[in-house]
């Protein structure tokens, strides 16, 4: 290296000149003699804590010379780097998160887009952005151009330079040379030869390569910069006014549009001041390097061949828009790993949820601590969006409520330009995540609404961020930027949607046109398919290119998928706008047009044949003549056409395409695949084609190619094939279907057994099994049984089967229940857990059967089993033992039942205890059963027991659960009467827990119904006395349950329990009045026209001054007895409290006075014509009303 | 805030629904017209209350009817001079 000889020439200048002592030389002189050969020395100290010489030591051959008791540092730290490397699940799933990483690579084509410039009508025309599209494409076919030559070798001169040679290459095959700049050949020469260190350095040379030109190299003029030999032939391009289109032809197709638009002003980049790196980044100059190295002793090497220099237009920057800079992150390993050198709290924004490192890039400006008072107007307004957006996108829910609605309320006042300036960019942030995503677009659509035709300029930038959302993988995603791109072509118009979108039509890339084809058809959906139609003619007759008429095609193909039948009307339009590109030149073309009819046939199902009369001649000897991926289109869109047909037509023209249908049947094409199972499945459907067809010409091809077991593999064709049979099975039969594939049940594929068997369940469950034979039906329940057994992965597929094979079977059943039964005998004996489970199952799906069978005997075998089982410890396989038990109790009946109820009973209420939730269902749906049908058999004492058992079920999560529970309740206070049990639930009214007081109070509402109000309410009453707040709100409560399950029965209970209402009302306490107006609620809903007005109107008085409660909850209690009420004594007479509040002063007065009128209003406006004011004004006084005969 | 902010969607979303109902600053003079349309509808909707004023002033339901229409144009006069002082 050239380091060393310049520190030993320094060291001899200090030591030859002045007093200074070089660091590097050593004093000891007579020890280390500045001539002793120190080569043998370390000259330096190793950086590293460790010796690199004593790890070598350290293992020989591998092992080491000490012993060890830990695992080497190379198997510590074999997944810690390189390709192994383990990902930090911290860091894994925060990536998960973010919607980049689900994307494939097809969607992240979306980052290669950039936010084209505001297209205000001034700025750039529409002719502009055309000419600009055009020359993308040209750039576009010459790039592929130049790579095919390079891949060819063909012309592999001297490995021409691609920026400046490469175009003259090009221009030789392109032929238009009017456009290029004329290329000095002797000047190219030279620079074909000298110019090496920087290919893609214009602008920094530039002013020198003007006067370079002028001048001879070594009469360098005495101002003018120093011209060096490395650059004599740099001056090849002159520096004219216009760039040509070579030049941008070189830049990468990630660089701005509008750097690369020719003659277009570029695009001002908003970038702060001195973050614009790329000069700093951008290769050294020439003269640099002159200046750096010395003139003698290098050479200049030739880039090796195929070398191409990464270059990046210049004058763009390198970095996003905004970027902030290089923060220097804090000191200290353990901030960082919590993450704690972010802020989350930011000057005028609050305590956030969460701050991004890449958030610091858009929102950095809110913590450089400037001066609010120094700023513009303009600049604080941008601060002001970007905290609102910073609230939105990391704050807590109700910050983004209010951030969201000040950005919404504000959004004509911040202006379009500044808002969408900021919104999109963050959208286009690669770490964006699904949450951050849906709020954003949340916003661009509130502000949508707002802004109206402001949003004209910005229509395309906004499309360039939402039309990715239109092929997320999320659905939600997809209906989101739906929605946004209908709102703004509603907000902007279709003459300018069309005129913004016209240019990505038959853009170079094909992403673009896809997601743009996508954007049209919502577009259609919005502003309806009529006003859009001459234009999709237009495009899909496009002569220009065949691009503008494929994406046109598919603008076609997405309005049905998007829209459904609701194209019926327009079908013969659409038919014919694309029924030409049928025989396009372009196969491309002629595939999505396929497709296009497909979809528009699926939509249109069964309707519109009709439309599609013209189009059905090209289409069958299309179909004919095409081949692989083609032809897959043009059978897919077949299919969908012959369901439309009547019953003649389709018949003939299956027979025309059947041929080529079965030859496909072998294609390997996944795709094809796909497409000729579903021809097969919808021919088979229509009326016009018979079974002895099917049988004569399908069925055989069929299972040879598609019933082996690869294709059980495979998920997709698993289920394609599935359904395909089950619709062959439909025309053809059941015995045809079933007979051929019943013995694949016993096959060595599990796979394959299990597609066997849910193919032969949903032939039997829809076409039943009337039809099968003996023979056929011995080979079911054989084939079911092998299957069952032989099961390894637990699925329902298979139980789900052999139910419903035997369910079908019915009585045909009997001979082979004993054999079933010796199964699952043995099999709830066995030791796999799952095993037990499925037999248990399998068991409550046959008890029906069974008992139709007369075999209660074997049920009552299985009952005892079962009751031996219950022991069972693991809580899925013991639910499954109680549903089966629960099955068997059903169909056996009670008194039949063995073991008998009285010793069943007693065995499950220790699993009641059980915290399970499967198992706490099927218990107390089996405890609640008995409880119901057969609560004699059982004493009260067992009865009780299981009443506090159930107390603790209040408490599960599950709601049917709870359900269940109160209902028993009921059920066990009917049996045993009700003072015992209201005892138990009075008293667990005490206990902490709101839902179990809750769900007590509901229990004793139901032991209320059942056993009729006056047992239970005289202790309720009394319990009230209980100076307790809880208690008396679980009273409360209690009776307002009561009163809404007792309905018009409470008219007999309303003066008993109007004094106690009278105290609850008054009661300091809003929550004990809110309950108690609950109460008012449904007693007055109970009694409405039953003649006990008196106590109603003496509960309004003491309701209506609880009118002035802010409480949400209160007040709404409160307004709803009012309501309950006014329906008891009728709307006249509440009236006349409201009206003394409508035009009160106070504005908190008037509010829910007119709360209430409004409810009033809406409930029964016509009640209160009779009742409105007398006006004594001339010009307001009813007239009418004065009539009198 | 976020009640207060649903509440007035609530009443947004009742308002356009039922043209009667009002909030607390509902003027008398939109209140009277409200009174008066709702009065005349419920008039023509129940058709004795109908025959009877026919017969108090002596002419056919019809003409009364149509007559109770015309009367919904601006039932309690002219609305009041904006006024743009405050």
């Amino acid at each position: 290296m050239s380091g060393t000889s310049k520190k030993s020439k320094r060291s001899g200048d200090g030591q030859g000149g002045s007093t200074k002592a070089s660091l590097t030389d050593a004093f000891d002189s007579d020890l280390y003699t500045n001539g002793k050969d120190l080569s043998g020395y370390n000259m330096s100290i190793a950086v590293g804590d460790e010796d690199e010489d004593m790890e070598d030591a350290g293992e020989i051959n591998g092992r080491r010379l000490v012993a060890q008791y830990t695992a080497t540092k190379d198997q510590l730290n074999e997944f810690a780097h390189g390709e192994t490397e383990e990902a930090d699940i911290l860091m894994s799933r925060e990536e998960k998160a973010q919607v980049a990483s689900r994307e494939t690579d097809y969607q992240r084509r979306r980052f290669d887009r950039n936010l084209s410039p505001t297209r205000d009508g001034d700025e750039r025309s529409y002719k502009e952005i055309m000419k600009e599209r055009e020359i993308e494409r040209e750039e576009a076919r010459v790039k592929r151009l130049i790579e095919e030559r390079e891949n060819k070798g063909s012309e592999v001169l001297d490995h021409v330079p691609t920026l400046k040679d490469g175009a003259d290459g090009a221009v030789a095959v392109n032929g238009d040379r009017e456009k290029t700049p004329p290329i000095d050949k002797q000047a190219a020469r030279a620079a074909r030869r000298k110019r090496r260190w920087d290919v893609a350095d214009e602008k920094p040379a530039k002013a020198e390569e003007a006067n370079g030109t002028a001048m001879e190299e070594d009469k360098p003029a005495e101002p003018a910069p120093k011209k060096s030999r490395w650059e004599t032939g740099a001056s090849a391009e002159p520096a004219a006014p216009t760039r040509s289109r070579w030049d941008t032809a070189a830049a990468p197709v990630a660089a701005p549009a509008g750097a690369a638009a020719p003659g277009g002003a570029p695009v001002p980049m908003p970038m702060t001041f001195g973050t614009d790196v790329s000069s700093r980044n951008a290769p050294l100059s020439d003269e640099m390097l002159d200046m750096m190295l010395p003139s003698e002793g290098y050479k200049i090497l030739e880039p090796p061949p195929g070398y191409e220099p990464l270059r990046r237009p210049v004058g763009v920057p390198q970095l996003p828009e905004n970027y902030g800079g290089f923060l220097i992150p804090e000191e200290g390993a353990s901030s960082t790993l919590m993450g704690k050198q972010l802020p989350t709290e930011i000057p005028g924004v609050g305590d956030l949820q969460f701050f991004k490192t890449e958030d610091m890039k858009y929102f950095g400006k809110l913590v450089d601590g400037a001066d609010e008072d120094e700023m513009t107007m303009e600049e604080l307004k941008e601060r002001k969006i970007m905290r609102l957006l910073l609230k939105v996108k990391n704050g807590t829910p109700p910050m983004r409520k209010t951030a969201l609605r000040q950005l919404t309320d504000n959004a004509r006042q911040f202006g379009a330009g500044p808002l969408f300036n900021q919104i999109l960019p963050l959208l286009m942030e690669r770490t964006l995540e699904d949450q951050e995503r849906h709020l954003l677009v949340k916003v661009i659509d509130r502000i949508l609404y707002k802004l109206d035709d402001l949003v004209r300029p910005y229509v395309h930038k906004i499309l360039v961020v939402i039309e990715p959302l239109l092929i997320d993988q999320d659905y939600y995603a997809r209906v989101e930027g739906r929605e946004i791109i209908s709102n703004l072509s509603k907000a902007a118009g279709l003459a300018h949607m069309i005129s913004t979108m016209r240019p990505d039509l038959d853009h170079a890339d094909e992403y673009v046109r896809n997601t743009t084809a996508r954007a049209f058809a919502v577009v259609a959906s919005a502003l309806g398919i009529p006003a859009l139609l001459p234009f999709l003619r237009a495009v899909c007759r496009s002569k220009k290119s065949w691009h503008a008429r494929h994406t046109g095609v598919k603008i076609v193909q997405q309005i049905p998928i998007l829209m459904g039948c609701a194209i019926l009307p327009h079908l013969k339009g659409l038919v014919e706008c694309i029924g030409e590109n049928l025989n396009d030149e372009q196969p491309k073309v002629r595939m999505v047009t396929a497709l296009a009819l497909a979809a528009l046939a699926e939509a249109a199902t069964p309707y519109g044949i009709e439309s599609f009369d013209d189009i059905l001649n090209p289409l069958w000897t299309g179909a004919r003549r095409q081949r692989g991926k083609a032809l897959a289109a043009f059978l897919k869109a077949v299919g969908y056409i012959i369901p439309l047909m009547d019953e003649e037509y389709s018949n003939y023209y299956t027979s025309q395409i059947m041929e080529s249908v079965i030859r496909e049947f072998q294609s390997p094409d996944e795709e094809m695949k796909k497409v000729v199972l579903k021809v097969v499945s919808q021919c088979s459907g229509t009326a016009g084609v018979t079974r002895t067809y099917l049988k004569d010409n399908v069925l055989g091809e069929f299972f040879k190619h598609f019933w082996v077991r690869r294709m059980a593999l495979d998920k997709r064709n698993y289920r394609q094939v599935v359904d395909t049979t089950v619709d062959l099975a439909q025309k053809a039969g059941v015995s045809e279907i079933v007979g051929r594939i019943v013995n694949n049940m016993k096959d060595e594929s599990e796979a394959y057994r299990k597609m066997t068997v849910e193919t032969i369940d949903k032939i039997i469950s829809t076409l039943g099994a009337a039809d099968v034979d003996q023979r056929l039906e011995e080979q079911l329940i054989d084939g079911v049984i092998v299957a069952f057994q032989d099961q390894t992965v637990e699925d329902p597929i298979v139980i789900d089967g052999f139910a419903t094979v035997v369910n079908a079977l019915g009585e045909r059943a009997k001979p082979y229940l004993p054999q079933i039964v010796m199964i699952i005998l043995n099999r709830l004996n066995n030791k796999a857990p799952t095993v037990r489970q499925q037999a248990a199952d399998l068991i409550s799906r046959i008890t029906f059967v069974m008992s139709k069978c007369d075999e209660d005997p074997q049920l009552v075998k299985l009952g005892q089993a079962l009751y031996e089982y219950l022991g069972e410890e693991y809580p899925e396989v013991l639910g499954s033992i109680l549903g089966a038990l629960r099955a068997i109790v059903t169909v056996v009946g009670l008194h039949a039942m063995v073991p008998p109820i009285k010793d069943l009973l007693p065995r499950l209420t220790p699993i009641l205890r059980n915290r399970h939730e499967k198992v706490q269902e099927n218990t107390i749906d089996l405890v609640g059963r008995i409880a119901d049908r057969g609560p004699d058999f059982v004493n009260p004492r067992e009865w009780m027991r299981i009443c506090f058992e159930l107390l603790e079920m209040l408490k599960a999560h599950k709601k049917g659960i709870r359900r269940a529970a109160n209902n028993t309740f009921g059920y066990i206070a009917k049996a045993i009467g009700p003072q015992d049990v209201l005892a138990t639930l009075l008293n667990n009214l005490r206990v902490q827990e709101r839902q179990s007081r809750v769900c007590t109070a509901v229990a004793i509402g139901i032991v209320a119904e059942t056993c009729a109000p006056f047992t239970v309410l005289p202790a309720l009453m009394n319990e009230y006395r209980v100076p307790e707040l809880n208690v008396q709100n679980g009273v409360l409560k209690a009776l307002s349950f009561m009163f809404e399950y007792i309905g018009e029965v409470g008219k007999d209970y309303v003066y008993a329990v109007t004094p106690l209402l009278e105290d609850a009302l008054i009661d300091r306490d809003q929550v004990h009045r809110q309950t108690a107006a609950s109460v008012v609620k449904h007693l007055a809903l109970g009694c409405v026209g039953l003649d006990v007005e008196d106590a109603m109107i003496h509960l309004l008085n003491l309701l209506w001054p609880n009118l002035f409660e802010t409480s949400p909850h209160v007040i709404d209690r409160i307004i709803e007895a009012i309501e309950g009420v006014r329906n008891a004594v009728g709307t006249p007479l509440v009236m006349n409290y409201v009206w003394a509040g409508l035009f009160h002063p106070a504005r908190k007065v008037r509010q829910p006075y007119w709360r209430l009128y409004n409810d009033a209003y809406v409930q029964s406006a016509d009640a209160m014509v009779p009742v409105y004011p007398q006006f004594e004004e001339e010009s307001i006084h009813r007239h009418e009303l004065d009539i009198f005969i | 805030m976020a009640d207060k902010l649903r509440a007035q969607q609530q009443l947004e979303a009742l308002q356009s629904r039922f043209i009667g109902t009002g909030n607390a600053d509902t003027t008398r003079f939109e209140w009277t017209s409200n009174i008066a349309r709702d009065s005349i509808a419920s008039y023509i909707g129940h058709p004795p209350m109908l025959q009877y004023m026919s017969i108090g002033l002596g002419q056919p339901k019809e003409k009364t009817r149509v007559q109770l229409i015309d009367r919904m144009i601006q039932p309690v006069g002219p609305p009041p001079p904006v006024c743009w002082v405050r």
